[in-house]
């Protein structure tokens, strides 16, 4: 039974994780090939879901509502580059933290005033609809294991394309030296421009494929966002194959901590104790990660970023 | 947007240029002026958007008119944030000279906003929280509730659970005073064995590691208080887990007219704890909520009842008057007496000024025109009043 109980949290902490890679793995790339950050990210994972729920309402199908929203998310990514960040990569951080805070603010309320507070529903298609019986009482949906499966599959074709096409050399070698690959005649402009757009993009992915389990909500992003800092931080800024490890550590220690925090702190101390102790001390543990990693390894596990 | 929304805002910009053309000259002095505290940015926006329009749709009835004196009512938003409701409470109290304040969804900022608007001798009249410091020894003559204490809600559940005999039932709730405040409320009236007392973060999205746990525990019933967008994601995972079916989801806040849009056919058969219903059968009550549907469009939830009673408070209480508000005492008895037609059928202030009225279970339904609403199952007390009463020394 317990050992039942220990797969399925894993199973959870694993979709969890991979979420957390989809939102990462933009602001990673952001992060380190163009040393901007940009808060406003845990945006675009909510305009992604708001748009998905837009586009399957109004054609009625999921699959093509995927593929318009996630053109709507690169096209939101690329225009917001464009109109307001392109103008903060040579400022200070704290600049680029005020400006992109505000554009937090501004979408929140925008989005708001769209499709008004209520939270919005998505429902799971009909194809993924199913769900697997894992233990007595409890049904896996099916719809969890394909966000599973898309969550990795897109971390494969992110490796490909990073580690074996050319732009993901220039993005590679942008992450490690941004000055000396524009004075090698590559377009830097043209190039954060489609890195952003392409972050967005799949922010927006995991913020669609999030809609129909999680409402869908003004500010959903905002809660994502500091575990996805959390994420590229120890895997290393910049890092794709750090943040997809960092990821998943960080979906299966908040999960596991979740699940057995209160019983193992149960063996430590009485019931109503550890009931008060157990939470606390999950929802500690990420950051208690975060902290040892940095200890151990000051610029994450997979630093890109040379010297 | 719809066009409800659409009114209000041009009803609040009039109002505020009239606010404008008149400061020269002083205020009219037969005018009643109420300032509303409501929730209407945030994650929660949508509670604060259902007790505004409640309110302001009484207002629009009577011809912009509360006990027959011309009433503007001064929207301000709160943000969720105390100190914001506390600078904004004073600015409707020395600014805009109001004479009585309305509103508030959530307890934190009751809290912060009764005691400067106390000093100043301004009546809060609660739509919504009832924190327990205001309902016992904190008790005071200038605020009322038109909604309910806190932990009535969650006593309706454990109430249930227990005559129904429950005998193991998992508690969850966020890990804050509320949540711990919730699980209390339950296990007042709860005697049977609590398998787990899950406690999760604020704001948690995801809840497969808890639904896991509840499976494995094998509870009789399960409980659970989740405000807002935590409890659209419980909802429908509960239902995706498969859990729905076998295992009973009582909940307090978390399955309501502002979260059924969001979760629709996955809350299908849940049960909450309330005062009232959509479909409460008062005749006061149908004519309420036709009449709220049809001017914004949407089903009210319990926080437009609330603060549409408030409304019908207020009006008696000047009616009665004759809109002579200057002797403090004298509206105090005035507002007490809660001579008017509650849409929640009878209804009486306790000592503490918090109602006394029915609490029943309710449980989701699909109406026939395809929207979701809370329906009532059965009434699980009569004519309820809290247990702070008995500390709070007004009599």
């Amino acid at each position: 039974m317990s050992t039942t109980l220990l797969l399925i949290q894993t199973l959870n902490g694993l979709q969890l994780g991979v979420l957390l890679f989809l939102i990462a793995a933009g602001l990673t790339l952001v992060f380190g090939v163009m040393d901007f950050i940009n808060l406003a990210h845990g945006v675009q994972y909510m305009l992604g879901a708001y748009f998905l729920a837009a586009f399957a309402a109004a054609t009625g199908s999921f699959a093509l509502g995927l593929v318009l929203a996630l053109g709507a998310a690169l096209l939101c990514g690329v225009v917001l580059e464009r109109l307001v960040l392109r103008h903060l990569y040579g400022r200070d951080h704290l600049d680029q933290v005020l400006a992109t805070f505000g554009i937090i603010l501004f979408l929140n309320e925008a989005v708001r005033a769209l499709w008004g507070s209520a939270p919005l529903h998505v429902d799971i298609p009909e194809a993924m609809s199913g769900a697997v019986r894992l233990m007595p009482g409890l049904l896996y949906p099916f719809y969890r294991l394909v966000l599973i499966g898309a969550g990795l599959g897109v971390a494969l074709l992110l490796y490909v394309l990073v580690a074996h096409t050319r732009i993901g050399m220039r993005v590679r070698a942008g992450a490690s030296d941004a000055a000396m690959v524009s004075a090698l005649g590559v377009n830097v402009g043209r190039l954060f421009t489609l890195v952003f757009g392409f972050g967005a993009m799949l922010a927006g992915f995991a913020g669609a494929l999030a809609a129909p389990i999680l409402s869908v909500e003004p500010g959903m992003g905002d809660n994502i966002l500091i575990l996805a800092f959390v994420v590229v931080v120890i895997g290393g800024i910049g890092s794709v194959r750090g943040a997809f490890v960092a990821a998943l550590l960080v979906g299966l220690v908040d999960t596991l901590g979740r699940s057995f925090s209160t019983s193992l702190m149960r063996l430590a101390m009485d019931s109503s104790a550890a009931a008060q102790a157990g939470p606390a001390l999950a929802s500690m543990l990420v950051y208690v990660l975060m902290a040892l990693v940095l200890a151990v390894r000051p610029r994450g596990l997979f630093p890109a970023r040379a010297g | 947007m719809n066009r409800g929304d659409f009114d209000v805002k041009r009803t609040i910009g009039a109002a505020a240029l009239a606010t404008i053309l008149a400061l020269p000259g002083a205020a009219g002095a037969d005018e009643l002026k109420i300032g509303l505290i409501s929730t209407l940015s945030g994650p929660s926006a949508a509670l604060g958007q259902h007790l505004r329009d409640g309110f302001l749709l009484a207002v629009k009835q009577r011809g912009g008119k509360l006990g027959g004196e011309a009433a503007e009512v001064i929207v301000v938003d709160d943000e969720l944030k105390p100190d914001v409701a506390v600078t904004k409470a004073k600015a409707l109290v020395d600014r805009d000279k109001v004479d009585f304040v309305v509103g508030v969804v959530f307890s934190n900022v009751m809290n912060a906003v009764a005691k400067p608007l106390a000093e100043s001798k301004t009546f809060l009249i609660s739509a919504n929280a009832g924190p327990s410091t205001l309902a016992g020894e904190g008790c005071s003559p200038y605020v009322f509730s038109a909604s309910y204490q806190n932990d009535q809600n969650h006593e309706v559940l454990g109430k249930y659970a227990q005559d129904k005999g429950y005998k193991k039932v998992v508690l969850m709730a966020p890990n804050y005073q509320a949540g711990k405040d919730s699980l209390a409320g339950f296990k007042r009236h709860y005697k049977g064995e609590v398998a787990e007392e899950i406690y999760t973060q604020l704001g948690q999205l995801d809840f497969s590691a808890e639904l896991a746990r509840i499976a494995a525990a094998e509870p009789d019933a399960v409980f659970t208080f989740m405000p807002g967008g935590m409890g659209v994601n419980l909802v429908k995972q509960y239902r995706q887990a498969g859990l729905a079916d076998t295992v009973p989801f009582l909940s307090a806040f978390t399955v309501d007219e502002t979260t059924l849009p969001a979760t629709q056919g996955a809350a299908l058969g849940l049960y909450s704890g309330a005062a009232w219903a959509p479909n409460l059968d008062t005749p006061e009550n149908k004519a309420f909520v036709a009449a709220f549907e049809k001017e914004y469009g949407y089903v009210p939830a319990l926080y437009a009842a609330q603060a549409y009673d408030a409304a019908l408070m207020i009006d008696a209480a000047v009616k009665g008057l004759g809109g002579k508000l200057d002797d403090k005492e004298a509206v105090r008895a005035a507002l007490k007496k809660a001579d008017f037609k509650s849409v929640r059928g009878a209804f009486s202030f306790n000592t503490n000024q918090f109602p006394i009225q029915d609490f029943y279970l309710v449980k989701v339904a699909k109406r026939p025109d395809g929207k979701f609403e809370t329906e009532i199952a059965e009434t699980v007390f009569k004519q309820y009043g809290d247990v702070y009463a008995a500390k709070c020394p007004m009599k």
